[in-house]
């Protein structure tokens, strides 16, 4: 549009080129562009532990993979995905790009702070790395004790290592944001007139800084009495191996939340753009949001219903999880009421909303079914519990990260990419997630246990069926980095608005400038204010 | 090929009870997802970008009005679904919770990584429940190293296996046949080959079968010959010398503690005065038990516990 003639506009990107001005950038932009390479690099690491993993199970037999290697590929998939995917995936990227652009403001309120999290991401990678290269660990990404400690002869301690390391880049980003939203939004900018995007990523930081220590201190534990042989959770030792899943779990319910709530901040903007409306219902989207951060706290022992726990602790956990259900099918109501009266398109993004839309509601309906206590007796460490979380996890977080990553792809990059490969990948990813987690539902009422190298005959065909879903939507994640790629090189430059979104992070060329803004704008309405008939009505 | 299951068996009152459960969740999920996905698409076609649907809407009070009724029923609705659901969840899971005081007792030990269940007559198992048809059976389990769990998917029941501490299970089979058992905790290298049967046998079959076998002593037998094989009958044998407190009665009684509480002489207490004797003293004892740990298995303390059972028979006013 505008960079025809004389000198190019300076952007972020064209700021420096040498691989040092971005290892040693402090622009919130560039440091998004590192994370984004980290992770994707890290999801592939993860994404081929899984291939594996759907390999082996296509015959009843453990004939592809040894049981230890087979051990060890679960437990890598799980660690990566959850740690150096899935938690930083939406904040660190998409966040750290969007947050000050969102709200106005020139970069996050520590700068130097945010590159040292990236670091100590790389640094935790690298333990993590160094483990899976010196022989893997074969723990499962739970650690449950006292197997982690006192009867693994792998490298948990390596590991752990890495999980504690990339603890603290969570809890520098957290605090980043947190100190950002509060301290730094543009003039006009009220608590409500924020994007939903900003109000999910503020409920993570809180979760972020409160959650991770408690993870840094049982790893932390665990490394003490599998060195040392100091008895805390081995009861041969005098320990408790139940005290390790309070506190493992204290944190781990808490990270799911992490994963997810990004992903409704996703959606509720792509959502609001492509049907050209107001979100439905603004204040309970936002105090939806709070609620399931903070009843998130309280929900861990519903992963204990079996563990020994005490039953009438058990119905307490298991009355919390049914509440903290209710803001999330709020949320999806709210998104439903979203397209009524709207005027709605089906770009690349509104495919990925939608379609996450409709897997995080199967999720969510099936953690119902886990929350119920009976019922979870039976599906508890079945492959139930796997089909449910992979759809929150892969059917929500996951589709609405590419989401996020097609919506503001042109804002990051200037450049269009090619919108029917982009929507026929949406297609393709939706399909193949579906066939390969649906049979998995069966499966596990059927009650087939989870991380298990050999399985009975017959549960074969619908193993099958899972890793034929599993093929496709392995291409179905590859095809984004090609074309994405390429139109890093061929797309057409997209202007600053191509969506014609509402929102500040519209209102700054593509790319943006370092600075964001030539000058700070005023924020003198509500957001999402779409043109829709009624958009004074509200 | 095409032959396989979609929906597991079932051998257990209780399992028809939790398929109940299921059907309703599966019901309501069902509906909830279908208008959903029906509102989307139909949404999606009417107002599409270009569409001459109608988009006026009202604004002003009314409209906040009548979204924010919409937003009350859409909120009150899934929670009194939420709660009655919980409700029924967590009441057959309290039904469930304590086994019949008639129940017949198997003890399980778990270990890396294989099942070893012994009955009271002291018939050994390995990898195999056999279990008579219509009466209720109580398992009592440990672990020697790990955590296990213990999973019958036919009667819809599971429970982790752990170290240190006795954990049950019950359940009544109502149909005969052989069924899975699985492990169903992650334990490390063989965890997928911690598997076996359970066998569901017709009642004068499982006497039949409980009769036969290597003719071993019951386990209160083969605990009274590990009782005196370990020294315990040195201390709390009927003619010891040392001061040690008496275990005839001792099973199912609240015992005095020195620190001023009190607890229930269960499986875990009497497993945990062997294993840990100083964390639980008997008021007005001196703590000088040494620990057994790393001397006695688990399967032999089993021995131990259910010989310590059955000698509350032979003291005066015992009651159970």
């Amino acid at each position: 549009m505008s960079a025809a003639a004389g000198t190019p506009r300076e952007t972020y990107l064209n700021a420096g080129f040498t691989l040092w001005s971005w290892l040693s950038s402090v622009d919130h932009k560039r440091i998004a562009i590192l994370y984004a390479i980290s992770i994707t690099g890290f999801f592939f690491i993860g994404g081929a532990a899984a291939t594996l993993i759907r390999l082996e199970l296509l015959t009843p037999a453990g004939d592809l993979v040894s049981a230890d290697t087979y051990n060890k590929l679960f437990t890598m998939h799980g660690v990566i995905m959850v740690w150096f995917f899935l938690i930083p995936s939406i904040p660190s990227t998409l966040g750290n790009f969007l947050v000050p652009l969102m709200i106005g403001a020139r970069d996050l309120a520590f700068p130097r702070l945010n590159l040292a999290s990236w670091y100590l991401y790389v640094l935790g990678g690298l333990f993590t790395v160094a483990a899976l290269v010196a022989g893997g660990v074969d723990t499962g990404w739970t650690f449950y004790t006292p197997f982690s400690t006192m009867f693994s002869n792998t490298h948990v301690i390596a590991a752990a290592a890495g999980v504690f390391v990339v603890g603290f880049s969570s809890i520098l980003t957290g605090l980043n944001f947190i100190v950002t939203i509060h301290k730094m939004r543009a003039p006009g900018l009220t608590w409500f007139r924020l994007p939903l995007f900003v109000w999910t990523m503020y409920a993570t930081s809180i979760i972020f800084v409160l959650a991770t220590p408690v993870l840094a201190m049982t790893l932390f534990l665990i490394s003490i009495e599998r060195f040392f042989g100091v008895g805390i959770f081995d009861p041969a030792l005098g320990g408790d191996p139940l005290l390790f899943q309070h506190l493992f779990w204290f944190y781990s319910h808490p990270a799911v939340y992490v994963m997810i709530l990004p992903a409704m901040g996703v959606a509720s903007e792509i959502i609001t753009c492509f049907a050209r409306n107001r979100v439905f219902a603004y204040r309970s989207m936002a105090y939806a949001v709070l609620a399931i951060a903070i009843i998130g706290f309280l929900v861990w022992g519903h992963h204990m219903f079996v563990s020994g726990q005490s039953i009438y602790a058990g119905t307490v956990f298991s009355i919390l999880s049914f509440l903290v259900a209710v803001p999330s099918a709020i949320k999806v109501f709210n998104w439903t009421a979203t397209l009524y009266k709207g005027s709605i398109s089906f770009d690349a993004p509104m495919l990925y909303a939608l379609g996450f839309v409709g897997l995080f509601t199967i999720g969510g309906m099936t953690g119902l079914f886990l929350a119920s206590l009976a019922l979870d007796v039976h599906m508890h460490d079945t492959y139930f519990v796997i089909a449910h979380f992979h759809y929150i996890m892969v059917g929500g977080a996951v589709m609405a990260f590419l989401g996020g990553i097609h919506f503001w792809w042109p804002k990051i990059t200037g450049r269009l990419y090619s919108d029917g490969w982009a929507r026929f990948a949406a297609i393709l990813i939706f399909f193949g997630f579906n066939l390969t987690f649906f049979p998995q539902f069966i499966l596990g009422y059927l009650g087939m246990p989870r991380r298990y190298h050999e399985y009975p005959p017959e549960f074969q065909v619908l193993n099958v069926l899972s890793s034929a879903g599993a093929s496709i939507l392995a291409v179905g994640y590859l095809l984004p980095l090609c074309y994405l790629f390429w139109s890093l090189r061929r797309g057409a430059p997209a202007g600053p608005n191509p969506w014609h979104a509402k929102g500040l992070e519209w209102r700054t060329p593509s790319p943006p400038p370092t600075h964001n803004f030539a000058s700070i704008p005023v924020v003198t309405e509500g957001p999402y204010a779409y043109a829709t008939p009624e958009a004074a009505g509200d | 090929m095409l032959n396989f299951p979609l929906f597991p068996e079932r051998a257990s009152a209780l399992a028809a009870r939790v398929d109940s459960v299921f059907f309703v969740w599966l019901a309501l999920a069902g509906a909830v997802a279908l208008s959903v996905a029906v509102l989307i698409v139909v949404f999606a076609i009417r107002f599409r970008r270009g569409s001459p649907a109608d988009r006026n809407r009202e604004s002003g009070p009314a409209r906040r009005q009548k979204d924010r009724r919409m937003e009350i029923a859409w909120t009150l609705t899934p929670l009194a679904i939420f709660f009655t659901m919980f409700a029924w969840a967590a009441s057959l899971y309290y039904d469930h919770a304590a086994p019949p005081g008639d129940a017949m007792e198997i003890y399980v030990v778990g270990k890396q990584w294989m099942w070893t269940l012994q009955h009271a007559s002291g018939r050994r198992e390995i990898n195999e429940l056999h279990v008579p048809l219509g009466r209720p059976v109580k398992l009592v389990m440990t672990s020697q190293d790990v955590i296990h769990d213990f999973s019958l998917p036919v009667f819809r029941i599971k429970q982790d296996v752990l170290p240190g501490r006795y954990t049950t299970l019950w359940f009544t089979a109502d149909r005969q046949g052989d069924y899975h058992l699985f492990c169903s905790q992650y334990c490390g290298t063989d965890h997928s080959r911690m598997v076996g049967r359970v066998v569901v046998m017709a009642p004068a079959a499982f006497a039949e079968w409980l009769a036969g076998g290597s003719g071993s002593p019951t386990m209160a037998a083969q605990g009274a010959a590990l009782f005196r094989q370990y020294g315990c009958s040195g201390c709390h044998g009927a003619n010891a010398s040392v001061r040690a407190p008496k275990l005839e009665g001792l099973f199912g009684r609240p015992v005095q503690l020195a620190d001023g509480s009190s607890v229930i002489a269960d499986e875990r207490y009497i497993h945990d005065s062997v294993m840990l004797p100083a964390k639980e003293i008997v008021a007005g004892y001196a703590p000088i038990m040494p620990s057994f740990q790393g001397q006695i298995g688990e399967d032999e303390l089993q021995d131990i516990i259910e010989y310590v059972k059955s000698l509350r028979a032979a003291a005066p006013g015992a009651t159970r």
